[in-house]
């Protein structure tokens, strides 16, 4: 594997392969924060299109870890904003030293992109790219429901409710694949204008209603983040009635099942789509997914890099 | 002065024949005593005839110039191809139109006859001057706003009948923009996976049926540029049973790629109308067969590479086509039972008709001599690189059935033994 750029490009073997590996890193995470000279003398370029603190600081933790250098290049800081081509800026950073490129991108398919022409040879790792995928965000979450149902290989038999505005969202697209590879069953939520049509033929059923989806007892519920900003006039009425048919509230908390997992990829809208009390509900594993970030991403990093596991 | 023979040819009914040209034109069909060039085992058409194409100059002149269009258009066996008035200026004046015309001429490979925009400036909110074009020098017979649909229906309804006229044609690129805002593929399941923008189909059949009712109401001729979808197909069917005087064209792209080409996000397969699914595209071929699908346009688009080298939302619309329409075309008419002479009448006949140049579209006695021969037999890798000034050709690769071998424009070849002949 020397990119990864979609949940397509993995078979079943692999995406566990990667989740045994993050699994073990994670452990070693908790015990102690320790280096590990793997990537040592590999340089990492977290190219960075769009503002997201979290991931690029999570891959920024991940790379050093492995002992690699770690170069962080955001685009409004630089020569991109003055109408630099993705094919000059990744040839620019690959003659820096680049040996792995991490992008971050608002166009759907421009890791893709990277990773297919004849461009660079550099790895490329896809950090989220408008609303296509976030592979390492699915894979971070499938580890996180591994851990909270005790499993060692695949999800099979796990019913997952994704929550919230589908169309833009690169998080449940990439959940949907990687959690059907696994072997779980995935429902969609969320209102009719945001679920894209045809995306049942990725592998989920959908659902308009929050209360019918919950009450077919899902064993995770995953809330996305949702841009308060598009909840209002084209999409929605306003955010108030958004939030008022689709946060994870009050009754709706209630009806989530005693031994089900709410997981949420972060920054949380508080009092938005999911309420302070479900954040901070003992179901919830936020921080889980935060922790179990780094361990996926040093997981990956590692295949891309050296083509082994760690 | 002395005559050209081609010798031991196929004509489109299947017989063997020879070729006598004189002075530009066909003097003789049969046998003819003398030495000539031998033909054997080619297949002879009347020279092929493009109704949608893209030469970009003036404007655009690092993608496509009208000498290296002509080029192409040459090394694909065409002896004619219609200007689309996308340049810039747009084609909607006469003065533009008589500068394509002239360097058509100047260039000297093909025909070159411009097609006049319908609204000023493709701005889609008043006519261009429609009369004065089609009494200009280059007299305009066809008129499209290609590369963006006639929306209003009041205008649409106004040039069919200004082209009524004088017997011309209005050539619709049937998109309803409001249903197509930052499309960028084909709507559906895949665009939903690739979190893209979708082009409904209904987009392309809504402005079909539109138009085919205003065509009955003025009776006037409509052509619609590049069918894409089943539903498409299903509408003109529908339109030609009421007698509507309707034609149609396919692109090549439409007839052999489908929207699964878009996976790897290369702007290479960006093309407006999209590609679409598997389903349309095997409808668009039995459209093609029973003759619901009139003509072969290649909607040849060249892109400078900057156009294209970029994420797939920045990059341009269109693909190249000029060299490689007649091999496609072998393999979706001729590998399913067709005839050569519907070969002929798909690619040089109906076009002539509908751009309504006299000259094209004949391999008789007397006619100009405007004739390309194929190797049939030949099997070809497409090459990225062809005489276009642009490499944006989503067929580099790809092996097809057929090889121009010669082109004849007026008597004179423009291309011989698959080599361009540089005029004197
Ligand atoms: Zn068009």
């Amino acid at each position: 594997m020397r990119h990864l750029t979609s949940i397509r490009e993995l078979t079943k073997d692999a995406a566990i392969s990667l989740l045994d590996n993050a699994q073990q890193l994670s452990q070693v995470n908790d015990r102690e924060v320790k280096k590990l000279p793997a990537l040592r003398g590999k340089t990492v370029v977290n190219l960075f299109f769009e503002n997201s603190t979290r991931t690029r600081i999570s891959f920024e933790v991940a790379a050093k870890r492995l002992s690699a250098d770690v170069i962080n290049f955001s685009a409004d800081s630089s020569s991109v904003s003055k109408g630099e081509s993705l094919k000059d800026t990744a040839q620019t950073l690959e003659a820096l030293g680049a040996d792995a490129i991490v992008i971050r991108h608002p166009l759907s398919g421009a890791p893709k992109l990277l990773a297919e022409q004849d461009w660079i040879s550099a790895s490329v790792i896809n950090a989220g790219d408008g609303s296509h995928e976030h592979p390492t965000q699915a894979l971070l979450d499938a580890l996180t429901i591994r851990q909270g149902f005790g499993l060692s290989q695949d999800l099979s038999g796990l019913k997952v409710l994704i929550v919230g505005d589908i169309l833009h969202s690169r998080v449940a697209r990439s959940n949907i694949l990687l959690l059907n590879l696994l072997g779980a069953t995935v429902t969609v939520a969320g209102p009719r204008t945001l679920i894209p049509v045809g995306i049942e033929q990725m592998g989920t059923t959908v659902n308009s209603s929050f209360e019918d989806a919950l009450s077919a007892k899902p064993d995770v519920v995953m809330m996305l983040r949702v841009q308060k900003e598009r909840m209002q006039g084209e999409f929605f009425s306003s955010t108030a009635a958004y939030s008022k048919a689709w946060s994870l509230e009050g009754d709706r908390l209630a009806m989530v099942g005693q031994d089900a997992l709410i997981l949420h990829p972060g920054p949380m809208n508080r009092g938005f789509e999911i309420s302070s009390e479900a954040a901070d509900d003992p179901r919830s594993q936020v921080l889980r997914q935060v922790s179990n970030g780094v361990a996926v991403r040093m997981a990956v990093l590692y295949r891309c890099l050296s083509g082994e596991q760690l | 002065m002395t005559s050209l023979i081609l010798k031991n040819l196929t004509l489109p009914n299947g017989s063997g024949a020879d070729i006598e040209i004189e002075k530009g034109r066909i003097t003789k069909i049969g046998s003819v005593s003398g030495s000539g060039i031998d033909c054997a085992g080619l297949q002879a058409l009347p020279g092929f005839v493009d109704a949608h194409t893209h030469l970009r100059e003036p404007g655009f002149e690092a993608s496509e110039t009208i000498l290296s269009g002509s080029r192409s258009a040459a090394a694909g066996g065409y002896t004619a191809v219609m200007a689309m008035a996308n340049t810039s200026p747009v084609t909607d004046t006469a003065e533009v139109a008589d500068f394509i015309l002239d360097a058509g001429v100047r260039a000297g490979f093909v025909e070159v006859k411009p097609i006049g925009s319908v609204t000023k400036g493709l701005q889609g909110a008043e006519l261009s001057d429609i009369q004065g074009l089609s009494e200009s020098r280059s007299k305009v017979r066809m008129f499209s706003d290609d590369g963006v649909c006639v929306f209003d229906e009041d205008l649409m309804r106004q040039a069919l009948v200004a082209v009524k006229a004088f017997n011309g044609v209005i050539a619709q690129h049937a998109q309803d923009p409001t249903m197509t805002v930052g499309a960028q593929m084909n709507a559906g399941a895949l665009a939903a996976e690739l979190g893209m923008a979708g082009w409904p189909a209904e987009a392309e059949e809504s402005i079909i049926k539109r138009d085919a009712e205003l065509a009955e109401q003025t009776g006037s001729r409509l052509h619609i540029c590049h069918l894409t979808t089943a539903g498409a197909v299903e509408v003109v069917r529908w339109a030609k049973a009421r007698g509507i005087n309707i034609t149609a064209e396919v692109t090549p792209h439409h007839l052999l790629l489908t929207e699964e080409l878009v996976r790897g996000y290369d702007s290479v397969y960006k093309v407006n109308p999209p590609l679409r699914r598997l389903e349309d595209t095997l409808a668009l071929r039995e459209a093609l067969l029973d003759g619901t699908i009139d003509v072969l346009g290649t909607d040849h688009a060249p892109h400078s590479r900057e156009k294209k080298e970029c994420e797939w939302q920045n990059a341009a619309f269109g693909m190249v086509g000029l060299e490689h329409a007649a091999s496609v075309l072998q393999e979706v008419l001729i590998q399913s039972g067709a005839s050569w002479e519907r070969f002929a009448n798909v690619l040089s006949v109906k076009p002539a008709q509908i751009a309504g140049l006299e000259h094209q579209g004949q391999l008789s006695v007397g006619s100009i001599a405007n004739i390309a021969l194929i190797d049939p037999t030949a099997k070809r890798v497409i090459e990225r690189q062809t005489n276009s000034k642009s490499v944006n050709n989503p067929f580099a690769g790809i092996t097809l059935p057929g090889r121009i071998v010669h082109t004849i424009f007026k008597g004179r070849f423009t291309l011989k033994n698959t080599q361009i002949q540089e005029q004197q």
